[in-house]
């Protein structure tokens, strides 16, 4: 088990290597450049040059990239142009955000998607299983900034306006305005409160998927042996789903985590767009508005080797639960 | 042969080629004849119980019908005035007379039982016609594409046409604007009409190249081996590790977005995915006697890969594709709502989405509809797909 962790863990290096790699030479082989953005119409070319050099932007890309790969592998991810602070520091404060709205999404996703795996397969071919199969194919099928722009559209906007309901939740923002005057309780309830609809955009397409999966996975398991015999030595029907074929049935899913990790932050880029969320993927959509090279370069790099960690800790997991499994 | 005709003793039964019971191929059943199909491609078909093959023809006929009576003025206006015009005109002659070629000709096919065994794809489109849902997915998607082709026919407005700023702004969905009218007063429905042209035909072209691009790479990486192999494989799990919206806005947001940017990165972005697949099929399809055999004629590798190895990893090639489509259309869609997409005034769903977010209180329809589009054709895909899947896969086959 050792030798599997420490192998894949070795094996990841070049994969992360290669993905930032491949960041810096779509990032810097595009035509463009950030001093354009600073430049005045008066300027003389002299100061324009300068500027350049400052950012080092006047040396061929192969030396840029070097000292950029160097860098990285010590931690430096340089200087943000937009920011006026080092990128690092930026990252240190979206980074949270985006690891509690994604954390909170993929538990409520499996949460959600389990669930409703199970009942669909224990009532299989029933009523509750096609219509549950329908909405699970019309959730999958949705572009999560259109779901988020409904549910502020409902739960924000009209329930607040429009329709009085006691419960409406805010449209933006990751806390109120007087976050830092309210009571322990009351932050945590606040922030909560900001974060219902996120997570809901994001988990509700995500949970679709599974459920499709888990349906499939739970329905293969219920038909085997084990099962039967499980039944027939007379266990109650909570027993048997839940002790016998779930366990089973969730070997599969855990796969998925790898699978949606990527969808995943793809819908973070959006929903913190449309939630004013200030995590990596507004961070990205803004640092490109200012052709800030080094912020784009590293939240990229930072997404996909998130992406490579997950898979890794997916793979493990397979591994741990599933004695059959063989690392050699 | 010689050989064989001396002996004179060709393990063949007296009777001939053995034949296939008639209960493994069911007659083909036909209520009406020609007239009827005359009058009303699809009906004949759709009495004998095909309501899938036979609602397509009848719901194009009938449909094309309408929209050339709807659109009969602006088509005697200018029926050559641009290109969409011309399109949209051909597209209406050929639909046409296509349901009502195929209804005549089916409906004159015999009715007997085929003796003969049917290939893979066969039964495959058998299996197919079976799942209602996927059908109904098809049925939709050739709505759509017919939609999409004929839209200056059937927009009431022009797409980028400014209403009365004062008195037309922002109006709910009423008799004249059934969907209503956004910011700068343009009607919903024509802007929707136009930007599904923009949806699908992204969606269809990317899929293309990503598909062709993805097909051959692994094919050729899993015949060869070796160093290439290695190397092209680890290049995919590298792009498969990207969100790959990070990608996307990354390569877009660097260059001026553009229609043909947006399809050549979305195209050059999902090969990985089908790369893998066919990769996976190519292997253990490359130790198969069939292609042994193919070794020893001395056929050239190339030919091996084209028209052994690659015509045999199709099937989940398909189903991969089907579902891509729904993927790249979701996607363009988030890219012209970040704003990278498709460039104003051209509509797209996406944009319109967008369009629509600074007005969801005053305005819920601008964004709402546009958004429903998207799903409903998402939802096509995926029902095709999946159908696709269940009826490609010879296992799930009941």
């Amino acid at each position: 088990m050792t030798t599997y962790l420490l192998r894949r863990l070795l094996g990841a290096i070049p994969l992360v290597l290669g993905i930032a790699t491949i960041v810096f030479f779509v990032v810097n082989l595009a035509p463009g450049d950030p001093t354009q953005l600073l430049i005045a119409p008066g300027m003389r070319p002299e100061v324009v040059e300068q500027m350049r050099a400052n950012f080092g932007l006047d040396q061929p890309v192969h030396i840029r990239y070097l000292k950029w790969l160097g860098a990285l592998v010590q931690g430096d991810f340089g200087y943000s142009f937009s920011h006026s602070r080092p990128v690092a520091s930026v990252i240190a404060s979206v980074l949270p955000n985006t690891l509690l709205l994604s954390a909170a999404a993929l538990g409520v996703a499996f949460l959600v998607g389990i669930l409703l795996g199970i009942v669909q397969a224990v009532r299989q071919y029933s009523l509750l299983d096609s219509a549950l199969s329908v909405v699970a194919l019309f959730f999958y099928s949705m572009p999560s900034f259109w779901l988020a722009l409904m549910l502020i559209l409902v739960f924000a906007l009209y329930a607040r306006n429009y329709w009085d309901w006691p419960i409406w939740f805010p449209a933006s923002g990751p806390s109120s305005v007087d976050y830092d005057f309210l009571s322990l309780t009351g932050k945590v309830r606040d922030r909560a409160y900001h974060m219902a609809l996120p997570v809901a955009s994001l988990s509700l397409v995500l949970a679709a998927g599974i459920a499709r999966y888990m349906r499939g996975s739970m329905l293969e398991v219920v038909r085997q042996d084990y099962v039967r015999t499980a039944r027939a030595k007379g266990l109650s029907e909570g027993a048997v789903v839940f002790k016998h074929a779930l366990r089973n049935a969730l070997i599969p899913v855990i796969t998925l985590l790898g699978l949606y990790l990527p969808v995943l932050f793809s819908g973070t880029v959006f929903i913190e767009t449309v939630f004013a969320w200030p995590g990596m993927g507004k961070t990205i959509v803004d640092a490109i508005g200012t052709r800030d090279y080094p912020l784009v370069m590293a939240v990229s790099f930072i997404f996909a080797a998130m992406v490579v960690v997950g898979n890794l800790v997916a793979d493990v997991l397979y591994a741990v639960v599933d004695p059959r499994i063989r690392y050699e | 042969m010689s050989e064989l005709e001396g002996q004179g003793a060709l393990p063949l039964p007296a009777e001939g080629p053995p034949v296939v019971p008639a209960a493994a191929v069911p007659p083909r059943r036909q209520r009406g004849g020609p007239v009827l199909s005359a009058l009303l491609p699809g009906l004949p078909q759709v009495l004998a119980g095909r309501w899938g093959a036979g609602g397509t023809a009848l719901g194009v006929w009938a449909g094309l019908l309408w929209t050339a009576a709807e659109g009969w003025e602006r088509v005697v206006r200018s029926p050559w005035a641009g290109t969409d015009d011309r399109v949209a005109l051909a597209t209406l002659v050929v639909g046409l007379l296509g349901a009502w070629l195929w209804s005549m000709e089916d409906v004159r096919r015999p009715v007997d039982v085929t003796f003969v065994g049917i290939g893979q794809w066969a039964l495959a489109a058998r299996a197919f016609s079976r799942n209602r849902l996927a059908v109904a997915g098809a049925m939709a998607i050739l709505a759509f594409y017919l939609v999409a082709l004929l839209t200056p026919f059937l927009a009431p407005y022009d797409p980028a046409a400014q209403g009365d700023l004062i008195t037309e702004r922002l109006v709910g969905p009423l008799a004249a604007h059934p969907l209503g009218t956004d910011h700068f007063a343009r009607d919903v429905l024509s802007r929707l009409l136009y930007g599904a042209r923009v949806s699908l035909s992204i969606g269809f072209i990317a899929v293309g190249i990503s598909v062709t691009i993805g097909t051959l790479l692994g094919a050729v990486s899993g015949f060869l081996g070796g160093a290439w192999d290695s190397v092209v494989m680890r290049f995919v799990d590298m792009v498969i590790s990207f969100p790959r919206l990070v990608l996307l806005i990354t390569i877009i947001a660097l260059f001026e977005p553009s229609i043909f940017l947006i399809i050549t990165v979305l195209g050059l972005t999902q090969w990985p995915g089908t790369t893998r697949i066919v990769r996976g099929e190519v292997l253990s399809l490359r130790e198969r006697e069939f292609i042994q055999a193919a070794r020893a004629m001395g056929f050239s590798r190339g030919r091996i890969v084209l028209r052994h190895l690659v015509p045999n990893t199709l099937a989940p090639v398909i189903v991969a594709a089907t579902l891509g489509i729904g993927n790249t259309i979701v996607l363009e869609a988030g890219l012209s709502f970040l704003g990278l997409g498709v460039q104003p005034p051209t509509a797209s769903w996406g944009t319109m989405v967008a369009d629509g977010r600074n007005h969801l209180i005053d305005a819920w329809w601008v964004a709402t509809f546009p958004g429903l589009a998207i799903v409903l054709t998402v939802l096509s895909f995926n029902l095709v797909g999946d159908g696709l899947r269940d009826a490609l896969d010879p296992r799930l086959r009941t």
